[in-house]
């Protein structure tokens, strides 16, 4: 069972308790359950090859054809669903006091930050084309950063 | 029962994403499978289950130009037109699929043997290689009394087991992959080589500029579509 913070009593003020932090949490979660729809659908495409949802005049094609789509035969999107599915887990957690869901967290979020200006880069220098699930994709990435950074700045 | 409470939320969020996941999965399958689609060639049922059956693929399966070319190894034209789209598989890249399938001509001499190399080359997984090589040489086995040991020497530079190899270009499984494309190739009206499709749209010609503004429009119809 993992580590639970008290929820009630006077002493405990640590913002992994407060209301504040347990609102972020929530919002952390919604986040991520959007960049879990994005990336669930991104999947879908890639293993059915069908990207008319992209639009026509998207680089969708030319992004989920090219070797970086997937990695050992597993699409690329099914680990993001993996990442943003970790991510709203720990942010669950976190909001019903779990305190190490935290760290595992801001982890998660540093390294799906990585692989986001990664994935940026070759659209952007490499594939020359961009696809505008993925740049939703990194863009609510970008978003859990800030928040996390934000969060720890406030802590 | 509130302990509980964050792990019901994660199952319950796993089970709706896996659902939802299936569920548009199935959709899009059923959708590339309607009627209303197939007014696009390339996902037209019968290119579907000729797709399926090809071996000889190079490129994306989601690439959203696929160009098939009904070759003979031993057709003067099927070289040069070889020559025109690997020049367009590479400035394509991802965009473009390659699907070569065998129709070897009875006026051709040596073809059968050659289509039976290719073949055998590629139950060792270097079908490409031998095509290449086979269209590279073509000049040269054509002349030939005896293009077998030639096409020996090419398995063997190519790396592959030589005694396998020799096996296999007599063997009934490569006749019988050659006949089934050729058998399939009659059925969608091909009568010589090269015959060229676009997305299940047959292609008249094979100079570069006629098959780029076929890929082009094959391309722009999938992003309509």
């Amino acid at each position: 069972m993992p580590s639970r913070a008290k929820t009630s009593g006077k002493s405990d003020t640590r913002p992994a308790t407060g209301r504040g932090r347990k609102i972020v949490d929530v919002v952390v979660a919604l986040i991520a359950l959007c960049g879990l729809a994005d990336a669930t659908v991104l999947t879908v495409m890639h293993l059915t090859g069908d990207d008319s949802l992209c639009g026509p005049s998207s680089g969708c094609s030319t992004v989920l054809s090219s070797v970086y789509a997937s990695v050992g035969g597993i699409p690329t999107a099914a680990f993001g669903m993996v990442a943003y599915f970790a991510v709203f887990s720990a942010a669950v957690c976190s909001a019903f006091g779990y305190l190490k869901a935290r760290s595992f967290l801001n982890c998660t979020i540093a390294l799906m930050f990585v692989a986001t200006l990664g994935f940026l880069y070759l659209q952007a220098f490499v594939l020359h084309a961009f696809c505008p699930f993925c740049l939703l994709s990194a863009a609510l990435t970008f978003l859990l950063a800030g928040i996390a950074v934000a969060t720890l700045s406030v802590r | 029962m509130r302990r509980y409470l964050p792990f019901v939320i994660i199952i319950a969020v796993a089970v709706a994403t896996a659902i939802a996941g299936a569920w548009l999965y199935r959709a899009k399958m059923r959708t590339a499978s309607t009627p209303s689609a197939a007014a696009a060639p390339a996902s037209s049922p019968a290119d579907q289950a000729t797709d399926s059956e090809s071996l000889h693929v190079r490129g994306a399966a989601i690439a959203p130009a696929t160009l098939e070319i009904y070759g003979d190894f031993q057709c003067p034209p099927c070289a040069k037109a070889t020559v025109v789209i690997e020049s367009l598989a590479k400035d394509y890249g991802a965009r473009l699929r390659v699907i070569f399938r065998e129709f070897p001509l009875a006026m051709h001499e040596h073809a059968l043997e050659a289509a039976m190399a290719a073949e055998a080359a590629g139950l060792q997984g270097h079908f490409w290689e031998m095509h290449d090589m086979l269209y590279k040489y073509q000049d040269v086995w054509s002349k030939a009394s005896a293009p077998g040991r030639l096409f020996s020497a090419y398995a063997g530079s190519l790396g592959l087991d030589v005694e396998r190899f020799n096996d296999d270009a007599k063997s009934d499984l490569a006749k019988a992959r050659i006949m089934t494309e050729g058998e399939a190739g009659q059925a969608r009206g091909v009568k010589n080589t090269p015959t060229i499709f676009v997305n299940g749209s047959e292609v008249h010609g094979f100079a570069r500029d006629t098959l780029q503004s076929a890929i082009d429009a094959a391309i722009a119809a999938k992003k309509k579509g």
